[in-house]
């Protein structure tokens, strides 16, 4: 990024916000986002949360993994809460019944709560122009629910409602673009973020936080048992992720798009570098990885001209 | 700590199932759920933090000595930390009862 602040672990915060003791399947790169989430936000943080693995995992009554006030809303309304929580306590600030400061009010949701079932009250809440972060953890599928697909499914990819097998290539349609939705909105911040990537990660949640108004951050999740991957492997596949170019990590500041990291030639990968080694595509063929591969470099190329772009 | 989870009745929960201590899962010890256990040679340990920085569990912490190492109360063994080390200085060694 331009102006990093954040390059060594020894420049993140030593605190944890987020408790062990909490029920993450081993190697989970989805507890691991948030834990870096909540370090790059402080402790002057509020979270609404959708259901999903990271509710069930950090919140079964009466033991909590949470050290900011956090609640647990239904599987659709994280946003709507959260920009209730951030109207009320502005008004609470405005008429002096609590000292006014500055909040962090942060919605989070899975994939299937962001881009499925909670897409409307999403969609609200960015229009509506509240002071809020919102936080989508990627997995590729409802992970919580036993593996099911989601819009948010990579074409290609196996799970129990998109199985492969002689007659499917498992899930057959392309990704949902989250990101471009959310930056249809016009809303001041939208980026896309990995914890393989963990400087860049809390860099743009930082900066989302600094950002008035509302930002979004699409945070590629990995998840060794939906993914079908060693745990060991789950930071190792992030990085694969992002050096094949699958999942871009960028940004959509006030409108300006830039890649904040570009893979070298050195480090660009083919699609199948990635693919291969994880369950849930290991039955695509050549011809299968070929059109993932011309796929991912046309939408690559596109942010390329994009973050060119004055 | 408070009452240990399993001495909580449903009459002592908080209206809302609220839950006023916070961070309170530290009670839970996933240590239990380990098959390997990850062991630092404290010699090669540059003390660079990326395996505390990884570690989905955020049990790893410097011990007294300077170097890094996991905390097994909670350490569910995945091997991040492992496969992480850029000096390769953590080897997963199985569990034996
Ligand atoms: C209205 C409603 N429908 C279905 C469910 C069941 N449900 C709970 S979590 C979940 C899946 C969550 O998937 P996602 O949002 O991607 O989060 P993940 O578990 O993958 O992190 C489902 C289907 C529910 N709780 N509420
Ligand atoms: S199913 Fe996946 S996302 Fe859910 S806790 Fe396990 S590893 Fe994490
Ligand atoms: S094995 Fe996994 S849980 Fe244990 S210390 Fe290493 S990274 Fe953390
Ligand atoms: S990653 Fe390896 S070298 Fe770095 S602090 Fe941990 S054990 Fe030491
Ligand atoms: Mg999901």
């Amino acid at each position: 990024m331009a102006k990093t602040s954040i390059s060594s672990p020894k420049h993140v915060e030593r605190e944890e916000f987020f408790a062990p003791g909490h029920r993450a399947c081993q190697g989970c790169a989805e507890v691991l986002a948030v834990r870096l989430v909540l370090k790059a936000l402080g402790k002057d943080t509020i979270v609404a949360m959708a259901t999903g693995c990271m509710e069930i995992i950090s919140s079964p009554l009466p033991i909590t993994s949470w050290r900011v006030p956090w609640i647990h809303n239904a599987f659709e309304n994280a946003a709507a809460v959260i920009s209730g929580c951030e109207s009320g306590m502005k008004a609470l600030m405005r008429k002096g019944k609590i000292p006014a400061k500055k909040i962090n009010f942060v919605g989070m949701g899975g994939d299937g709560a962001t881009a499925d079932i909670g897409m409307g009250p999403l969609s609200g809440a960015l229009e509506r122009g509240h002071d809020m972060i919102y936080v989508c953890y990627d997995n590729e599928a409802y992970m919580n629910t036993g593996i099911q697909r989601s819009s948010c499914t990579p074409y290609g990819a196996s799970t129990t409602t998109s199985p492969a097998g002689k007659k499917s290539i498992g899930q057959h349609t392309q990704k949902k673009n989250m990101v471009e939705i959310a930056a249809a909105h016009g809303i001041p911040y939208v980026a896309t973020a990995c914890p393989s990537f963990p400087f860049d990660l809390m860099e743009k949640v930082k900066k989302a936080s600094e950002t008035a108004g509302p930002a979004y951050i699409h945070i590629l999740s990995v998840c060794p048992t939906g993914w079908r991957i060693n745990p060991s492997e789950a930071i190792k596949y992030g990085r694969l992720a992002v050096n094949s170019c699958v999942f871009p990590l960028y940004e959509v500041d006030h409108g300006k798009y830039r890649l904040t990291y570009k893979p070298s030639d050195k480090k660009l990968i083919p699609v199948s570098e990635y693919l291969k080694g994880q369950g849930r595509f290991r039955h695509l063929t050549d011809s299968d990885i070929e059109t993932i591969q011309a796929a991912t470099m046309k939408a690559y190329e596109r942010l390329l001209r994009l973050s060119e772009q004055e | 700590m408070a009452k240990p989870m399993e001495q909580i009745t449903w009459q002592e929960l908080e209206t809302g199932a609220v839950v006023v201590e916070v961070g309170n899962s530290v009670q839970y010890e996933t240590g239990s759920w380990r098959s390997e256990r990850p062991v630092v040679d404290k010699e090669k340990c540059i003390k660079c933090m990326f395996c505390w920085l990884y570690c989905p569990e955020g049990c790893i912490r410097q011990a007294e000595e300077g170097h890094f190492e996991a905390d097994l109360t909670y350490c569910k063994g995945c091997g991040i930390c492992a496969e992480e080390c850029p000096v390769k200085c953590i080897t997963m060694v199985i569990e034996e009862k």
